[in-house]
């Protein structure tokens, strides 16, 4: 497994890495020799994808779907409500 | 350690007869890890007295449990009597206030059945509050001289049962705690141990997944009608599963959410399908449905986290495995449990409540691997008798609802 100190995979065929401390724009991580710059604040226990997802693709981890892609998602890039969803209901949000 | 590290090494060879642990042999052929005195209240007017008996007694392993209901409740009586049966405890003393419905005398009967010291005490038959509080600790002074002639008999860990269950998770548990704990289910399992999963109500999008884990096809259709009912009743209770705060934690979705508590069962073969109260036929991992049958009646199928372990006890659970990360501080009466904290800032603000801390997956270079092997290491040292933290600090919390199950179907266990 591909585990540093601030990603964690948690299973072998898992598209998505998680964080395991936060974030603050600017703050760089590394990840498979590639140093990756964040845009925005993330916090511990959200997700990156681990390779790039196409649209409709299953995000995969703990070797199981968590739901779908809704458009294409680059290596490296934070994976949240703003770019996957449930298969089955649809997550209810403070905004929603 | 280095004794522990020894035992270890016993189990992985598989040659448990080796092993050097004491338990306590009762008469069903079930093997116990404490011998713990009950002290039952049968009502909650009864509650008080109870309390006051086992009082005195707080350092002997004399322990408190009960039904507070006054209308008959067949589920109740069932785990109360599985309770009391319970290989890790070795004499119970029943308070009745004397009206309530519970029927003592079948009670009664079937621990006497289990060979089991039993005595019951009616309040209104004693006298009142004092009198009855005089006469239970008379009881227990002397049962306690009776029990140190109990034999101990050697046990190893294809006698145990482990159960598992997760409460105030965060967006670590799912990560740390609920996944390690997997590994040791997995191990616990090839070493022929019996274990335990359960909240069939918070496994939305693990369905497929729990299906192909069945030891049989006909196995597999009693797991899907198990979970499609649970789905059903938490829709109709109105529970919202995933709260806006579990996205500021990560979590994207009611299957993520899922998943990661059912990362506890970790990957075996699922042999079983019982009800609470049930006990396991044989080795291997057995899924526990929570959810009463029928209309939804008494409310919520579970009211807390204590009204969990104290079904998986009814099983016949020897130790509890709890994950948590917002930090739980629950033990519970009968069986030790054994708590698992996930994130590594609520383990050094509650320490002195835990057991393991797998938050050290996050806050230094630990494996999933590593925490798994350090809850194995517990699990053998708290059968062995060395006390968890919960049991350290007198945590004995035990809880019995109102519930109604129908029997489980011929082919939720496998010969």
């Amino acid at each position: 497994m591909e585990n540093s100190k601030q990603l964690i995979k948690l299973s072998n065929n898992d598209n998505v890495l998680v964080l395991t401390v936060d974030l603050n724009v600017g703050d760089v991580f590394t990840y498979a020799g590639t140093d990756y710059k964040v845009a925005e604040a993330i916090a511990l226990g959200h997700k990156i994808a681990a390779k790039s997802i196409n649209e409709g693709e299953k995000i995969i981890k703990f070797n199981m779907s968590i739901g779908s892609a809704t458009r294409d998602i680059k290596i490296g890039e934070h994976i949240h409500l703003h770019n996957m969803k449930s298969d089955f209901i649809d997550t209810h949000t403070r905004e929603s | 350690m280095i004794l522990l590290i020894r035992i270890l090494g016993k189990v992985d060879d598989n040659n448990s007869k080796e092993m050097e642990l004491k338990g306590y042999q009762r008469k069903d052929g079930r093997k116990g890890i404490r011998n713990v005195i009950l002290v039952a209240y049968l009502v909650e007017c009864a509650h008080h007295v109870a309390s006051e008996i086992a009082r005195p007694f707080r350092d002997d392993n004399v322990q408190v449990i009960g039904f507070g209901g006054c209308y008959p409740n067949e589920y109740a009586a069932k785990i109360m009597k599985q309770l009391c049966a319970h290989p890790n405890v070795g004499g119970v003393l029943l308070v009745s206030l004397g009206c309530e419905s519970f029927n003592r005398n079948k009670l009664s009967d079937a621990i006497k059945e289990s060979g089991r010291p039993v005595e019951t005490l009616v309040i209104q038959n004693c006298g009142g509050t004092s009198k009855t509080i005089e006469k239970g600790r008379e009881w227990i002074k002397n049962t306690l001289e009776a029990f140190k002639k109990t034999i101990s008999v050697n046990i190893s860990v294809k006698d145990l049962m482990i159960g598992t269950i997760c409460g105030g998770s965060d967006a670590t548990s799912g990560i740390t705690a609920n996944p390690s704990v997997g590994l040791t289910f997995d191990k616990l399992v090839k070493n022929n141990s019996t274990v335990i999963f359960e909240e069939t109500g918070e496994m939305i999008g693990c369905f497929e997944d729990i299906i192909k884990r069945a030891e049989t096809p006909l196995l597999a259709k009693e797991l899907q009608k198990a979970l499609d009912k649970a789905a059903r009743y938490y829709t109709i209770m109105g529970y919202g599963s995933f709260a806006p705060g579990n996205a500021d934690g990560g979590l994207t979705t009611i299957e993520e959410k899922s998943l990661g508590a059912y990362a506890k069962c970790g990957s075996a073969l699922i042999s079983g399908l019982i009800k609470p109260g049930d006990l396991p036929n044989k080795p291997g991992l057995f899924l526990m449905d929570i959810v009463p049958d029928g209309e939804p009646r008494f409310g919520f199928p579970n009211i807390n986290d204590n009204s969990e372990i104290t079904e998986l006890i009814a099983s016949g659970c020897h130790i509890i495995l709890f994950t948590t990360g917002r930090g739980s501080v629950v033990g519970s009466a009968i069986s030790p449990v054994v708590k698992i904290c996930g994130n590594p800032d609520t383990y050094e603000r509650m320490s002195d409540d835990m057991d393991v801390n797998a938050g050290k997956i996050i806050s230094s270079t630990a494996t999933l691997e590593e925490v798994a092997e350090e809850i194995y290491v517990k699990v053998i040292e708290t059968a062995s008798g060395i006390p968890t933290a919960s049991e350290r600090l007198g945590h004995q919390e035990s809880v019995i609802t109102y519930k109604t199950f129908e029997p489980i179907g011929p082919n939720c266990l496998v010969g």
